[in-house]
């Protein structure tokens, strides 16, 4: 083939090594930053890739496709390997049929993430090999290698990215064509290898560490792992995006770069060690390789001037590296961030956001929201409201400040219940968008209904998942690919579950969003408030923009409250920025004012002309 | 060929992120190597967005170290400020004369820096600041969301890029409808940075 040579993220460059490794099966569920490997693949259309309800779901379709011959790939966030981790240490015991291949996206300094883990101790728990790229070109490359060693070795490989190789681009030359197996599906018979009960499972764990074994001894020849050597007083080991920074610090030193991060390639690093005067581990997050190399009875440091967490860039590399006398010269003078006084900018709800109507009403029900800047006492907080993962949780701000907890994909529901069974008297809602509730909220849904909870579960309905950059899901009947399929109905199954109490309210009618939680607060049993409302990024045409009458307006600021970015101040005045309004959509400020001062532009403009 | 580094940065929904993409095309396009990343936060749209631009010979990292961007191309004010702290001794600062306020400094919690605190802050890095009057160039083609281009076109004056690659690059990128309207923004940032007097 003709090499092509483009700009590719690290997302797009493994989704096309993939493609091009033969990859006939893939599934995800959204999560920053690994959505746009399933993205890209879905663009293909000789290959089936879906949105799965959660990463369990997809993990498990993935191994059924392996099983069934097919080379597989499924993709998530670090976090998603959590939720899909019981199947993925299962089909590491019972090995694939056909090569299987797990993206880890991991978030190093949380960009958006709920919290930061490494997940290459996941290769060491499962026992099975991971990869590691260090740009897009490697992303490319290293897919390849991946399926042929899951094949090879009868094994699921992991390949683990993080968000500075996933969301960066770099040059990537193109010189594959796609190899397809045009084999159809073929499912072998084999109850030792596929069903894991304990007799047939125990006869499999031995092979677990022999196939270890055999990955160690193919990393010490792999062209995965290679030596760059430099003068030998420096000898580097480094993986992924810790290379890119490392190279830049030490330009003169020996490094061994691994692709390959477990099992390690012992021979080499004893080798590699015995060669230079000082051996050092240059590596994000945890000290994995570091602990690895060290329980090889080899002297190295890395950790001890290395930050442990955050995400690791050149300037700090150096900086630690000086103050460990790695460095002899003299760096540059650091550079004080003299801009660190000026006012943040924190993501915002988008204006014509259909969350924003539901967390103002329980903002005030709450008392949390209050103009500082007016004098006015901040009050005590009422009402307990446990939150989820999506674009709602930005409602923990100021001035909406009405989310209380936050841990992961649909625990929102769990803690409410929890909350209730301390003993917490008050009702306790919970808020879950739609795309969380189908993720993961159904189970605790069906739980709070067996075990008689009292709670209010708010499903925020916005028809998409919405944080991750707009997505389908079951709720939305539109597959990854772009097909029509089947929509599941929220309120057909909350009410299979056995919820009585189900109200659907308008996400944009303020008095019906405060009605119903007023009546999900006085009614002594479980109850669910779907709140429907389109995305504002889906609405199609923006129709009469809101503006402020300033004869009316009396600067009382409650229209600040909501937090909408298009209602702004301009030398002590509230306008509306008309280029940002949706208008019609919306006019949950104009509902709100006291004053009757906000209406759509052309009444108003037309008032003031008159 | 030293690497040059450029930080673009702006408001989340300004075209902040297809415009680094641009740079980073017409630099392949003219056989540098190229590297790009972008911290956007968790947001759609209205949080601070950074796009790391990195041009040369061999790059390594994607980041640009603190202290070593070669240009600043910001699409607000309060950003520019922001980031002002990257900036190498005599880096140059195209600045779009335009303040987005967060929402803090609407609610009366936090103040939005003066223009002198603005360019003060900058000036302890570089005297190079272009201001340039982004905002209203684009009102006059008819069409503020060609603000990406028209802050292109400035930049390309201090780049080792052909005219031509840019707006190739930029026709690639855009439907045939907007093209016409986006490439003449383009012309109107470069025409703005000739004029200036720095």
């Amino acid at each position: 083939m003709a090499k092509i040579i483009k700009l590719l993220s690290g997302n797009e460059a493994l989704a096309l090594g993939a493609y091009h490794a033969g990859v006939r099966v893939a599934a995800a569920y959204p999560g920053t930053p690994s959505t746009e490997i399933l993205e890209s693949l879905a663009r293909f259309d000789d290959i089936y890739a879906e949105w799965s309800t959660n990463e369990k779901v997809a993990m498990e379709l993935v191994i059924g496709a392996a099983y069934a011959g097919v080379r597989s790939l499924v993709s998530m966030k670090h976090v998603g390997l959590n939720v899909a981790s019981d199947p993925f240490m299962a089909a590491s015991t019972t090995g694939v049929n056909a090569g299987m291949v797990i993206i880890s996206a991991d978030d190093p300094g949380l960009h958006s993430s709920q919290g930061e883990q490494d997940n290459r101790h996941y290769a060491k728990i499962a026992k099975v090999p991971m990869l590691e790229p260090s740009d897009s070109q490697e992303a490319y490359d290293l897919m390849a290698y991946a399926f042929d060693i899951s094949e090879k070795f009868d094994t699921p490989v992991l390949v683990r990215t993080t968000t500075r190789i996933s969301h960066s681009k770099s040059v990537v030359n193109i010189n594959r064509d796609r190899i397809s197996s045009e084999l159809p599906a073929n499912f072998k018979y084999d109850v030792k290898k596929y069903v894991m009960l304990p007799a047939y499972a125990r006869l499999r764990r031995p092979l677990l560490e022999e196939r270890l074994v055999k990955l160690a001894a193919y990393a010490e020849t792999s062209s995965l792992n290679r030596v760059e050597w430099g003068e030998l007083h420096l000898g580097v080991v480094t993986s992924g995006v810790a290379y890119q920074y490392a190279k830049e610090v030490f330009p003169n030193a020996s490094f061994l770069k691994l692709g390959m991060t477990y099992p390690l390639p012992e021979k080499l690093i004893h080798h590699f060690a015995a060669q230079v005067d000082k051996l050092v581990v240059i590596e994000e997050l945890d000290p994995f390789l570091q602990e690895n190399i060290q329980a090889m009875g080899i002297k190295v440091t890395g950790k001890e001037f290395i930050p442990r967490w955050g995400e690791l860039n050149t300037g700090i590399i150096e900086k630690e590296s000086h103050t460990a006398d790695l460095l002899m010269e003299t760096i540059s003078q650091p550079t004080i961030n003299i801009a660190s006084e000026l006012p943040g900018r924190p993501p915002l709800l988008c204006p014509g956001c259909p969350h924003t109507g539901i967390f103002f009403v329980l903002s005030s029900m709450g008392q949390r929201s209050t103009l500082h800047s007016r004098g006015k006492v901040k009050k005590k907080p009422k009402l307990i409201i446990t939150g989820d993962i999506g674009c709602y949780t930005l409602a923990t701000y100021p001035p909406l400040s009405a989310m209380d907890t936050t841990a992961c994909m649909g625990a929102s529901i769990g803690q409410a219940l929890g909350m209730e069974k301390a003993g917490i008297r008050d009702k306790v809602i919970a808020v879950i968008g739609d795309s969380t509730f189908l993720h993961s909220g159904i189970t605790p849904l069906v739980n709070a209904v067996y075990n008689e909870g009292k709670i209010t579960v708010i499903i925020l309905d916005n028809g998409t998942t919405a944080m991750t950059g707009h997505q389908d899901h079951p709720g939305t009947g539109i597959s990854a690919q772009g097909k029509q399929t089947r929509a599941v109905k929220l309120e057909q199954l909350v009410q299979g579950i056995g919820v009585r109490d189900i109200k659907v309210v308008d996400a944009f009618d303020i008095k019906a969003l405060r009605t119903s939680v007023r009546g999900a607060l006085d009614n002594p049993e479980l109850s669910v408030i779907i709140v429907r409302g389109a995305c504002a990024v889906h609405v199609p045409r923006r129709i009469e923009p809101r503006a402020v009458d300033s004869e009316k307006c009396n600067q009382c600021g409650v229209c600040l409250l909501i937090g909408c970015p298009a209602i702004q101040m301009e030398n002590g005045r509230v306008y509306i920025d008309t280029t940002m309004c949706i208008g019609n959509a919306c006019t949950i400020c104009q509902q709100i004012c006291p004053q009757q001062a906000i209406g759509p532009q052309s009444e108003i403009e037309a008032a003031e002309a008159s | 060929m030293k690497n040059i580094n450029v930080l673009v940065t702006g408001v989340g929904g300004q075209g902040v992120i297809l415009a680094s993409d641009v740079i980073g095309e017409a630099a392949l396009t003219a056989g540098y190597d190229v590297k790009k990343t972008d911290t956007l936060g968790m947001a759609q749209r209205g949080g601070s967005v950074i796009s790391h631009v990195r041009i040369g010979t061999k790059v390594w990292s994607p980041l640009i170290k603190e202290g070593e961007v070669d240009i600043l191309l910001a699409f607000e004010k309060l950003e520019a400020a922001r980031w002002s702290y990257f900036l190498r001794p005599e880096a140059i600062a195209i600045i779009n004369n335009h303040a987005l306020p967060p929402l803090s400094v609407n609610l009366g919690n936090e103040r939005y820096p003066g223009d002198r605190e603005i360019t003060n802050i900058l000036e302890q890095r570089s005297g190079r600041i272009y201001f340039v009057d982004g905002i209203n160039r684009a009102k006059e083609l008819g069409n503020i969301r060609t603000l990406n281009m028209f802050m292109l076109g400035c930049v390309s004056s201090f780049l080792p890029l052909k005219v031509n690659t840019w707006k190739d690059c930029i026709s690639l990128r855009l439907p045939p409808g907007i093209r016409q309207i986006n490439i003449a923004a383009f012309d109107a940032g470069r025409k703005e940075i000739k004029n200036a007097h720095i």
